[in-house]
């Protein structure tokens, strides 16, 4: 209920207390550069770039979901399919049509944003196991779109020959050039969704989380704010989507099915809902885990269900909210 | 019309296996609030089951419905006991990926097991098909629909008729007040849950002859048996079974008679209608909470 008083509480917060969070947020930036400008620059291994590359777009995934999940408290069980639309439609239009990639990334997100806004019109009146229900409907028939629509997209063997990127002379075939793209992107949607949640709109989107008929009460158009924080997480994902085409230059239907936004999904829950460094730490972990898994070869999926399960039942609010629960709990003790 | 006939029965062979699954699905659902997405795994292990007890162990037939009948039920209070039961913190977005990550587990756990290559088990009974204006009726799909509906009528008898069916519709009802007439609401609790993935083990059995089975077969069954039990109104017995039948016919039908390439679809795309036009279902007689 917090985040409802603050909503009339527009501008009557303390001066410095304002100073001292944008000061916090400075800093919590700056060394966030730092450490992608030191990874970036001194990273020889190909793997290693490549992965954090991965990392990067699963954060712009797990950034646009937890807007939704986090702090709107919106479940979305079918988000892959706007990253598969961003990735199809930045395919078929380089791809098929030969337009240039960056106007093709205006029409991706176009398009996702279309879609969301239709999908989401009937969808979020929904709530709960309902939306949970209706969103992963949306997904699955986006995939089996994919998969089926095969003159268009390639089928189930998926699509060949997405063109690299290129800005001037510059070339972001996959390396390093690639991963400060990405990152770079990262920053921006940090910075943006940062912007977002310190408005109105953010205050008011966050009463919706607490209560949603009280948020009514007071005169926020709920259904309408939904509606634009699904457009707004529709479209990064669909960012995500052409950055990983122009990456990998292959998609197929199985990079954005079910399972795929389940994954999204838990990375939000597990990096700790309502935290955009939360997000960042989901999609590394998730990102990660399988990678490391490797090592048990056959045993992996047994491993990854089991370490989700148990993050989940022991530390529900998510790894960041858990381990900081741990701090506490350690130094009451001491003292 | 012979063809269509012929889809019919195709239709509600498959729809009687939805059912089935839905039934288990709405149940636990009625009584535990709870959706399961580790439901379709239970299908797997009741399928890939009766691969080892039946083809491979060459029990008679009984025993080998039976064993694997317990092996569903047994993980299913297991599971219930080690993972649902120990969460912290039941909101309903962390226990959707609590059951999640069991479902990724079984999975993991079905393909050391049983290796990742399809299995086949024959039918239950050497029958001669029957020709039904034309059509022919495998005497298979008649044992499914049979097994369905007796399983349906008696969960819906020991909910109705008997006492600890009554109590755990108590519980359900008002888990409080159920608490307070005595009704121990953990066990009632545990009773849902075995009941509901015996009945996911039994749709194993019954899709064994029909399919091949294969450890990764569970998913889509599962999501098909949501939107069964959605179609139905989730949370009645009876709804979740007309919605598997429904759902079976239809995609027959829009198999047979659109394109055979969209029929996954046609399940996704009538839970998307049905969210839209009737959140509670299409038999649910109240109109429903969206909550």
């Amino acid at each position: 209920m917090y985040a409802l008083a603050d909503c009339f509480r527009l501008k009557r917060q303390n001066g410095s207390d304002m100073d001292d969070n944008k000061i916090k947020n400075r800093i919590e930036h700056a060394v966030f550069i730092c450490i992608i400008l030191v990874l970036g620059l001194f990273t020889q291994n190909t793997y290693y770039l490549q992965i954090m590359t991965f990392i990067g777009i699963n954060t712009l995934l797990a950034l646009g979901l937890n807007m939704l999940i986090g702090y709107a408290g919106q479940i979305s069980l079918g988000h892959a399919a706007f990253y598969g639309i961003g990735a199809y439609t930045t395919a078929i239009l380089s791809g098929t049509f030969g337009i240039s990639p960056w106007l093709s990334l205006l029409c991706a997100i176009g398009v996702a944003v279309l879609i969301a806004f239709v999908v989401g019109l009937p969808t979020l009146r929904l709530s709960g196991y309902y939306l949970g229900m209706g969103t992963l409907g949306f997904g699955m028939i986006v995939n089996i779109l994919f998969r089926e629509w095969s003159s268009v997209t390639g089928g189930s063997s998926g699509f060949v020959g997405i063109p690299v990127l290129e800005a001037g002379k510059v070339s972001f075939m996959s390396g390093q050039n690639y991963f400060f793209l990405v990152w770079g992107v990262v920053l921006g949607a940090i910075l943006m969704c940062r912007r977002i949640l310190a408005s109105r709109m953010g205050r008011a989107l966050r009463s919706i989380h607490d209560g949603e008929k009280a948020s009514l009460a007071v005169g926020v158009n709920t259904h309408y704010l939904k509606l634009q924080i699904f457009m707004f997480s529709a479209s990064l994902g669909a960012v995500a989507g052409f950055l990983y085409a122009h990456f990998v230059l292959f998609i197929s239907p199985e990079s954005f099915g079910f399972m795929v936004s389940v994954k999204m999904v838990t990375m939000v829950v597990i990096g700790g809902m309502a935290s955009v460094w939360g997000a960042l730490l989901g999609a590394s972990l998730l990102t990660l885990l399988p990678e490391v898994l490797h090592g048990f070869a056959e045993y992996e999926m047994i491993v990854f269900g089991l370490i989700l399960m148990v993050v989940m039942i022991f530390m529900p609010q998510g790894l960041t909210r858990g381990f900081l629960d741990m701090y506490e709990k350690a130094r009451k003790k001491r003292q | 019309m012979q063809e269509i006939i012929q889809y019919l029965f195709s239709g509600i062979t498959t729809g009687a296996i939805y059912a089935v699954i839905a039934v288990g699905l709405s149940m636990l659902y009625s009584s535990t609030e709870l959706i399961n997405f580790a439901h379709g795994e239970f299908v797997m292990i009741g399928a890939m089951s009766m691969v080892t007890f039946w083809v491979h162990m060459a029990l008679p037939l009984p025993v080998a419905i039976g064993c694997t009948l317990a092996l569903g039920c047994a993980l299913g209070l297991l599971f219930e006991r080690f993972a649902i039961r120990t969460a912290r913190n039941p909101q309903p977005i962390v226990l959707v990926i609590i059951t999640v990550g069991a479902s990724i587990f079984l999975r993991g756990t079905g393909m050391i097991v049983w290796g990742k290559d399809p299995f086949s088990v024959p039918p239950f009974s050497n029958h001669e098909s029957l020709e039904i204006f034309g059509a022919a009726l495998l005497p298979q799909s008649i044992w499914i629909v049979a097994a369905a509906l007796l399983l349906a009528g008696g969960i819906h008898f020991f909910l109705k008729r008997t006492l600890t069916g009554k109590a755990m519709v108590a519980s359900a009802v008002n888990q409080k007040a159920a608490w307070l007439s005595g009704i121990p609401p953990e066990r009632m609790a545990v009773l849902a849950f075995a009941i509901s993935t015996g009945c996911g083990a039994v749709a194993g059995i019954f899709i064994a002859p029909v399919t091949m089975s294969s450890y990764d077969m569970g998913t889509i069954l599962g999501l098909k048996g949501f939107c069964a039990a959605m179609i139905g109104g989730l949370g009645s017995l009876w709804g979740a079974f007309a919605g598997g039948i429904l759902l079976g016919v239809l995609e027959s039908l829009g198999a047979g008679l659109i394109s055979s390439g969209l029929k996954d679809a046609i399940a996704f795309i009538l839970l998307l209608l049905i969210l839209y036009v009737r959140p509670g279902g299409l038999f649910s007689a109240k109109e429903a909470k969206r909550f």
